[in-house]
């Protein structure tokens, strides 16, 4: 393994190197705050280990009486006091700056999933863009001891934010089903996704690179595979990978009018169910246990299509489990092809097989 | 304190002194009303539940020794996560206290026992109910909450049944934590003996007094929060979620606002221990006496306003995170005043170093750097940048396993004798200290480094670049273990079977009521109660 | 019973009890009931009924030993301290209680509701006009009506301040040592606390079928059913306590100067009163 550029160092001991402003202010209050404490810690202890190794009794050292002193008592009151405050003085500064999110370049909002992240280009160049971001380790390399690790083993994805470098980006933070918190220890942001709140933080990167943080927020079973990853461009670069995008996303924007074949709809719905649904439902569609329900068998999956495209745009929640309500991740088509998938696949036979994005998209009103 | 003396009264009562006899079998534990037999019963309680959250930890530590996952699935990881958080702070170092509170605050102050024995022992019976609905939610269908010993909103409005025992489970602790306070509290201020004042009280039945009253005021807070869970789990309320009009957040407030003084709770009886021993062993006396229980209150007092530390990244307005930013760093001066007293009692004793001393300086020493870590941690921007990590992890593991555990561990030294007649074995005792303290900084020092190199805690797999401190920590986590079997089997059980007999006052320059009755104390003490000068 | 308390012992010190073991016994046995209740299991309920059936036992035995021995003199003036203390903190700790709901209350009021209306809040929640006693953002929440302080809320109040009273010349008939007319004064005290409760259930009536006010009203109903709810329940134990210092009264357990279940009991009926006139200023009126 080696260290991971704008991730984690092997045998780090300290910060990623700092790519903001910010960053570098945090990296020095750290500093600072570890020198005053080691000196504070030295001077309190050196006088303690003074003291157990001169003034005892196997010394034949005979104990003084006093036993207390008002100005004493004061004075190191009074002196910690003062150190407190000269320490919170420089880190004041630091917190008015990262609360002020004012006049940004771009807007991007970031939606916690799980166990994914959605990101929404909202303005500023680019608006328009958005994609899901899911971990890109394979996961024989998760579950099997013997396959290799890659170097970025849990901190890759398949879809990277992409953001222009030395420009102010405003980072606006939600979720859709429970806390997730986004972070990206270079550019010393980290916010809470919290779900149906919007909360935000900035950062505005000043090295070209790619950056890596994870999901730090307790979100489920797969909080440790939810990184995240920034590619941060040059203005040229950016404005491609603009162009590329949304001429990529045109492609794939289906027409929810078109007609699918039966095999075309599996096809994709298999891809879909993968990226979205095996988490909880299995592969197997077998479920788990008391935690997430089976697909395969299962009397919605196999009975009329109405009630199952209810369920996956909107969602359930059946005592402690839930549902997640999928109107606003997947398209038309994804949810038409997923649902198929699921009607054909493992034992299942459903009599209505086939759902068409046309039905989804008049379900959605 | 000056010293003190037992006057024997002459037995001019009426009643029948042995009304009750001293009960035997089976009866004696479960029908106990004596403050002696319930500190015992917590006291072996707590131990065992050291053990299983103990022995969660290894697992976790098993789990993490490699990237990659070996052994568990990680809906189970996240389970004994949060398990052994639950388990370590509500059944091990909780009622450890209480059972310590059981034993010496009536032999401290001069009482003839609680003041409440029946309801005394009602505390005690509902922790090992509160404890079997913990350990059985591992077997119900999705296992035990895994939403984090905090048990956020919404993820616990996700969590199984398990979710539901727990919240149950807790519940009833706190009922038991509110109950045993309003005995201590009570005791303390009732039953005094003659001549006693608060201000000549040994500062362990200050810290307890200070620690009774945080338990009322938040012990029925965190009790509102997870009801609040249930009926928004249950019940269709809308507290914890937005599309009803609540608010996620709203939970992280109202269990904070309990959170933080809970770590209070668990750390100011550990500095009433502390605080009894060193002066026995510098020869001298406490340095500061009053400025300890002022600084003690402070702590206390303080401990109210600054629950949202623990909420810097969910984005709070500015005024906010630099209102609790500030509060929090404050806490560092009186915490430092209890410090620099202990340093200042040592200062020109003279000192000798059995176990109990090696544990408390241990913990002083150990425990600051905790202290430290958490003021390094109140500076907002740096805790937005390692919020959720393992430097968090580092950082509580020292004020708790080295802080309020090490404590224990000295308190149990000390009074060990007291309560068994035997003293444990010296060269035993020193085996176990400086284990404990090596093994305890091998497997929490790096977590420092792979928290500020951003390892995310609560994480079932991590990447391979954190692979060496990660393997260093799961060692260490062993070896704390073992050392911790050995403190069992070669420690404690040996010294209650027997060994060298204990004096009275087996510590030269200890003072205290406690140390005027008959080691093993008798089972009624002080029922007329000495006049204390 | 004064004449015994000469003989009182310094502090007494129950022997051993069953009470206590077999109260956490109970409790394990409602916990677990519970637990399996709201997953829907069938013994749930059953396991649950039988566990508060068996803790009421307990208490009725435990109260029994407790009443026995302090008519039988044993306690001295310091146990009456003694009590004196625990009440004043348990009172305290049921205070912080409500201080979680009323918390709840006004943080979801004054900052997390006009929060979800901002601007920022926009990007998720186009439509929201945020205003407290709304359905909620997210349009999930069948419309409601909010629970304004006339008429019955305000007779409650009227019916609780009157109560505070009926006691309070119930415990002063008791110092007086006029047993029947505290007797008659306690159970009016009782009776208006009764009537409070039908009223605050019909209340709930109104409230389910005329404005469809439910629990599931979002967080307006959340916390007005948890709160009036808890503050219910409360009164409830009240007048139990209440009721058996009624029966302790007719008994003749209590002398002028030492009658501290009485007070106890007056203390906390009190305390439900406070709790009520908050409620109806922040609930019903603001
Ligand atoms: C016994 C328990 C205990 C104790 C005593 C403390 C003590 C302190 N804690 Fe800690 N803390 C926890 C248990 C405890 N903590 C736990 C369990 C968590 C995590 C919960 C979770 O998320 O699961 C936590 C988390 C936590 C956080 C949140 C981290 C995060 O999640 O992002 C913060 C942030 O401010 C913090 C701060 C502090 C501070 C400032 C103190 C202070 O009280 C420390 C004061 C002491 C000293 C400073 C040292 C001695 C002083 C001197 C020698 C004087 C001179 C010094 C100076 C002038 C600098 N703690
Ligand atoms: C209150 C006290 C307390 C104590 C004493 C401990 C003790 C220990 N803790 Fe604890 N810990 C917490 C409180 C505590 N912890 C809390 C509150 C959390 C947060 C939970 C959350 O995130 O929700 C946490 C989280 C936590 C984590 C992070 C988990 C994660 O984020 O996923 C880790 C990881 O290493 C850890 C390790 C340990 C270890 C190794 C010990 C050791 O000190 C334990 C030593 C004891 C024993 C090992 C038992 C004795 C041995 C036996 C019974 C026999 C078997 C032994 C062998 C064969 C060797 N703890
Ligand atoms: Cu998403 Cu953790
Ligand atoms: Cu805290």
């Amino acid at each position: 393994v080696v260290d991971s550029p704008g991730g984690p160092k092997v045998l780090g001991m300290n910060f990623q190197p700092p790519v903001t402003e910010i960053a570098q202010q945090i990296y020095d209050l750290h500093n600072l705050m570890l020198i005053i404490c080691l000196v504070i810690f030295l001077a309190v202890f050196g006088v303690m280990f003074y003291s157990i190794l001169k003034h005892r009794k196997s010394l034949g050292h005979k104990s003084a009486s006093f036993h207390e002193s008002t100005g004493v008592e004061i004075a190191w009151t009074v002196i910690p006091f003062l150190i407190v405050i000269g320490m919170a003085l420089p880190a004041t500064k630091t917190v008015v700056a990262m609360k002020d999110t004012s006049n940004a370049d771009i807007t991007i909002k970031v939606t916690g999933m799980q166990w994914k992240w959605g990101y929404d280009y909202l303005n500023g160049d680019g608006a328009g863009i958005s994609f899901l971001s899911n971990l890109a380790t394979p996961h024989e390399q998760i579950v099997d001891s013997t396959k290799v690790k890659d170097d970025n083993y849990l901190i890759e994805v398949d879809n990277p934010m992409v953001v222009p470098v030395n420009k102010k980006i405003r980072i606006i933070t939600t979720a859709n089903d429970v806390i997730h918190s986004w972070t990206i220890q270079a550019f010393g942001v980290k916010q809470d996704a919290i779900p149906g709140f919007v909360r935000d933080t900035w950062f505005k990167a000043e090295k070209v690179g790619v950056y890596r943080g994870q999901c730090v927020e307790l979100c489920g079973k797969d909080h440790a595979f939810m990184p995240i990853v920034v590619n941060v461009l040059s203005d040229a670069d950016y404005k491609t990978w603009v162009d590329g995008k949304k001429k990529e996303m045109a492609a794939q924007a289906d027409d929810p009018n078109k007609t699918w074949t039966i095999d075309e709809l599996k096809q994709r719905g298999e891809k879909v169910y993968t990226a979205n649904c095996a988490a909880c439902h299995q592969a197997t569609g077998k479920g788990v246990p008391g935690a997430f329900p089976p697909l395969d068998g299962d009397p919605v999956v196999n009975g009329p299509r109405a009630a199952q495209i209810n369920v996956v745009l909107n969602g359930k929640i059946d005592g402690a489990l839930q549902m997640p309500a999928w109107k606003a991740v997947l398209s038309d088509t994804e949810i038409a092809a997923v649902i198929t998938y699921t009607r054909n696949n493992w034992s299942n036979k459903a009599q209505e097989n086939i759902v068409q994005p046309a039905e989804v998209l008049a379900a959605r009103k | 304190m000056s010293s003190t003396t037992a006057v024997d009264h002459a037995h001019d009562h009426s009643h029948d002194d042995h009304a009750h006899e001293h009960p035997h079998g089976w009866r004696r534990w479960l029908f106990a009303t004596n403050h002696k037999d319930i500190g015992t019963l917590y006291l072996w309680f707590s131990f065992t539940m050291l053990m299983s959250g103990g022995v969660l930890a290894l697992l976790i530590r098993t789990e993490l020794f490699q990237p990659g996952l070996q052994f568990f699935k990680p809906e189970f990881f996240n389970q004994l996560t949060t398990m052994h958080g639950l388990i370590m702070v509500f059944g091990a170092i909780m009622p450890a206290f209480v059972g310590f509170a059981n034993w010496m605050i009536p032999l401290q102050i001069g009482a003839s026992d609680m003041a409440f024995a029946r309801m005394n022992n009602f505390s005690f019976w509902l922790m090992p109910p509160a404890a079997l609905l913990l350990l059985t939610s591992f077997l119900v269908p999705g296992g035990a909450t895994a939403a984090g010993w905090t048990l956020y909103a919404p993820l616990s409005t996700q969590m199984g049944p398990g979710m539901d025992m727990a919240i149950f489970a807790i519940h009833i602790m706190g009922a038991s934590s509110i109950m045993g306070s309003i005995n201590i509290i009570t005791t303390i201020l009732n039953m005094r003996a003659p001549g006693m004042t608060l201000m000549k009280m040994p500062m362990f039945c200050w810290t307890w007094l200070i620690t009774a009253y945080l338990l009322i005021a938040v012990m029925p807070v965190l009790a509102g929060a997870i009801t609040m869970t249930l009926t928004d789990r249950h019940f269709g309320t809308s507290f914890f979620n937005a599309a009803g009009g609540g608010d996620p957040v709203m939970y992280q407030h109202i269990f904070w606002f309990f959170g933080h003084p809970e770590v209070y709770i668990m750390i100011l009886p550990a500095f009433g221990i502390v605080s009894q021993i060193i002066p026995a062993f510098a020869r001298k006396q406490l340095f500061g006496y009053a400025s300890m229980v002022y600084a003690t209150a402070s702590i206390a007092i303080l401990s109210f306003i600054v629950w949202a530390h623990h909420m810097f990244t969910t984005g709070m307005p500015v005024t906010a995170q630099l209102f609790f930013m500030y509060a929090t760093m404050l806490i560092a001066v009186p915490t430092g005043v209890k410090i620099f007293n202990w340093i200042a009692t040592m200062w020109r004793g003279s000192m000798t170093f059995e176990t109990p001393m090696l544990f408390a300086i241990g913990f002083i020493f150990v425990f600051t750097m905790g202290g430290f870590t958490g003021l390094i941690l109140a500076v907002t921007p740096i805790d937005i940048q390692m919020q959720d990590t393992y430097y968090v992890v580092a950082h509580f593991h020292y004020v708790l396993v080295a802080g309020s555990l090490f404590a224990l561990f000295a308190g149990y030294y000390y009074w060990g004798p007291k309560w068994t007649g035997f003293m444990y074995n010296e060269t035993r005792g020193k085996i176990h200290f400086w284990n404990s303290l090596i093994w305890f900084n091998v497997t929490f020092f790096p977590m420092h480094f792979l928290g500020l190199a951003g390892m995310p805690r609560r994480y079932a797999d991590y990447p391979a670049q954190f692979t060496d401190f990660n393997m260093l920590a799961s060692i260490g986590a062993f070896g704390f273990g073992l050392t911790q079997v050995y403190f069992l089997f070669f420690v404690i059980i040996p010294s209650i079977k027997g060994g060298k007999k204990a004096a009275d006052k087996p510590w030269d320059g200890a003072e205290g009521l406690e140390w005027t009755v008959p080691s093993p104390a008798p089972f009624h003490t002080f029922e007329t109660p000495p006049v204390f000068k | 019973m004064s004449s015994q308390q000469g003989s009182a012992p310094y502090y007494f010190v129950p022997g051993p009890s069953r009470w206590p073991v077999l109260g956490g016994l109970a409790l394990l046995a409602t916990m677990a009931g519970a637990a399996a209740w709201v997953n829907s299991v069938l013994w749930g309920p059953e396991l649950c009924v039988i566990g508060i059936l068996s803790f009421l036992t307990v208490l009725y035995k435990w109260f029994g030993d407790s009443i026995r021995e302090s008519e039988g003199g044993l306690y001295s003036a310091r146990i009456d301290t003694s009590y004196r203390w625990s009440m004043s903190w348990f009172i305290f700790s049921e205070v912080m209680f409500f201080g979680a709901f009323f918390g709840a209350l006004f943080y979801a009021r004054s900052i997390s509701m006009p929060w979800l209306g901002d601007l920022d809040n926009k990007v998720l929640w186009p439509d929201f006009a945020a205003h407290w006693g709304n359905a909620g953002p997210a349009g999930t929440i069948e419309p409601f009506s909010t629970m304004g302080p006339f008429p019955i809320p305000t007779i409650n109040t009227f019916l609780l301040l009157t109560s505070g009273v009926t006691l309070t010349i119930s415990h002063h008939a008791l110092r007086a040592g006029h047993r029947m007319k505290t007797a008659a004064w306690l159970f009016a005290t009782i009776l208006l606390g009764a009537t409070f409760m039908g009223f605050q259930a019909a209340e709930y009536m109104e409230a389910y079928t005329d404005f469809n006010l439910k629990l599931t009203s979002g967080i307006y109903g959340s916390t007005f059913f948890l709160l009036t709810g808890f503050h219910g329940f409360h009164v409830t134990i009240g007048a139990i306590m209440l009721s058996v210092v009624l029966y302790r009264v007719l008994k003749g357990h209590f002398t002028p100067d030492h009658h501290f279940a009485f007070e106890g009991a007056a203390w906390y009926w009190h305390f439900v009163d406070v709790v009520w006139l908050g409620l109806y200023v922040v609930v019903y009126w603001l």
